[in-house]
């Protein structure tokens, strides 16, 4: 807990390779343009957070990057592999795991069967027991269908499912949103275990709140364009600059 | 009222039922996941019979071998089909799957039709299927029962391959979302091209135990098709279940209607189907979205 905290310096000193390569990226939704020219690089066991108003271009990333996209110009490389392209099955065996921001439990699924649909991609993943470990709650609900879990529990599942493949980065999108504090606040432990435990997160988020303290570099998108870029240790100083672009 | 007659019935709507059956279920589970209804059904359901018939003639393959061969060489060419003709219309508006199966199944149908004619051709039960069972109310010829046995044990395993096992859950999940579920790094396109091998071939099992009951005939499968549609439309998409209950059911009420009334024996179902979408849109089985 206390490592990102105390390491202002983290993303420059301790920095890993690059897996994530973002260059002068343009997305578009049949003829609407929506991203103009994004780019920014993250590296291997960081978390970064993208912060802004909606509609400012931070799904359309996180999506982009999945190639969930109907047209992009620019390139994104991971793991040092142009993806764009590519079919979406095989940019997430690059390494990335995807929760999207309508979690999408499948109804017709049991919880367990939710958690074991995506393929493995590499060995490095948890086993079962680790996942129920950190979710007990998925433990006692495994035979329950996947829509009958509560919101938190739902969210867990999109979680846990992305953490068996061995995938090491994982794009989370508002995973905190409409969860009560109580859930809001063990959703907070898990992505400081998980950063311990050395994923790679790129999470869009909306409360501001929740995602100042876990991490390591901020991006702030509006208009299709990343306007800001902080690292943590620039967060005090600079929380009048935020709020302005956060409208709070 | 005949008991005999009753019985009869019965046993022959039970014996189209089973096909019912076997035909709605692959067409629910390639309209769920290729969102295509797919018109060339009952043309798949005719090359399976006509692939039983042709390998009698030409190179002496027995039923029992046909059984299997026929689905399979029906599968691999719809396998085909899906590879290099339905892919190219994914993303486009539902009703270019519908017109491209509707005009594979006539132009197959044509073509069977310039070949081979359109009085029909018989095909024996095999010799180990002939005779009567006696059930003590009544003698039911053997083949029915094999039928129904037959087509029971290939539902079931459907079912068990879609509701027990990974590649079933990876076509439920891909009913539900195609685009997260390759997302989750599952190969959809792959999916989508077996899951069309499996409909077809389903419908050709189907074509080939139909043989020796209907004539082979180039336009089997377009009469059949219809009332499937019907069935799939009351069973309702999403349950494997449904499907087959639904076919069962129907083909039995379309046998006692034959008895009790037999002048709406052919209405019966579509009767059935209009009380049900206005009942229950979304049909019996089906989840209301």
């Amino acid at each position: 807990m206390s490592a990102h905290v105390s390491s202002p310096s983290h993303s420059e000193s301790s920095a890993g390779p690059i897996v994530i390569r973002v260059n002068d990226l343009h997305a578009f939704y049949g003829e609407s343009h929506i991203l103009h020219g994004v780019s920014f690089d993250v590296r291997e066991r960081e978390v970064v957070s993208l912060l802004g108003r909606n509609g400012g271009g931070r799904t359309t990333t996180i999506r982009s990057i999945m190639g969930l996209v109907d047209r992009l110009k620019g390139s994104i490389e991971i793991n040092g592999k142009r993806s764009i392209g590519m079919k979406p099955f095989r940019i997430a065996r690059l390494g990335l795991g995807y929760c999207p921001e309508e979690r999408w439990i499948f109804g017709s699924l049991s919880c367990e069967e939710n958690l074991l649909l995506p393929p493995k991609i590499s060995d490095q993943g948890m086993s079962l027991a680790q996942i129920y470990e950190i979710f007990p709650n998925l433990k006692t609900r495994r035979n329950a269908p996947g829509t009958k879990l509560s919101g938190g529990e739902q969210q867990m599942l999109a979680i846990a499912r992305i953490l068996r493949t061995g995938a090491k980065i994982l794009l989370l999108d508002e995973i905190s949103e409409g969860l009560a504090p109580t859930i809001v606040d063990s959703l907070a432990d898990t992505i400081t275990k998980l950063r311990t435990l050395g994923y790679t997160i790129v999470m869009i988020e909306q409360n501001f709140e929740f995602a100042a303290p876990l991490a390591d570099r901020f991006l702030v998108m509006e208009r299709g364009r990343v306007v800001l870029e902080l690292d943590q240790s620039e967060l005090a100083a600079k929380t009048e600059l935020i709020n302005h672009y956060l409208g709070v | 009222m005949n008991t005999q007659v009753l019985l009869g019935q019965l046993t022959i709507g039970l014996v189209n039922g089973c096909f019912y059956a076997m035909l709605s279920l692959g067409l629910a589970i390639i309209f769920g996941l290729l969102n295509i209804i797919n018109f060339a059904h009952g043309a798949l359901y005719m090359l399976g019979a006509f692939a039983a018939y042709l390998a009698l003639q030409l190179f002496g393959i027995n039923y029992w071998y046909a059984l299997v061969l026929a689905p399979i060489v029906v599968g691999a060419f719809a396998i085909l089909v899906e590879r290099f003709f339905l892919r190219r219309l994914e993303g486009l508006d539902h009703l270019y799957g519908l017109l491209f199966t509707f005009g594979l199944a006539i132009a197959l149908e044509g073509i069977f039709r310039d070949r081979f004619g359109s009085a029909g051709l018989s095909y024996s039960v095999p010799d180990q299927l002939r005779g009567l069972i006696d059930l003590g109310f009544m003698r039911l010829p053997t083949y029915r029962a094999w039928v129904v046995v037959a087509s029971l044990f290939v539902c079931i395993s459907v079912w068990f391959l879609l509701e027990r096992t990974r590649y079933g859950s990876y076509l439920r999940a891909g009913t539900e979302n195609p685009r997260l579920v390759q997302s989750l790094g599952i190969n959809v396109p792959l999916l989508v091209t077996l899951t069309y091998g499996l409909g077809a071939g389903l419908a050709a099992f189907a074509g080939v135990l139909a043989a020796p009951i209907y004539q082979v005939h180039p336009l089997m499968g377009s009469n059949i098709l219809i009332v499937t549609f019907a069935v799939v439309v009351i069973g309702g998409l999403g349950s494997t279940g449904g499907a087959i209950i639904t076919g069962l059911g129907l083909g039995v009420i379309e046998g006692l209607t034959k008895v009790f009334y037999p002048e709406a024996s052919s209405t019966a179902v579509f009767m059935i189907m209009a009380v049900v979408l206005l009942i229950r849109p979304a049909g019996l089985f089906g989840q209301e979205s």
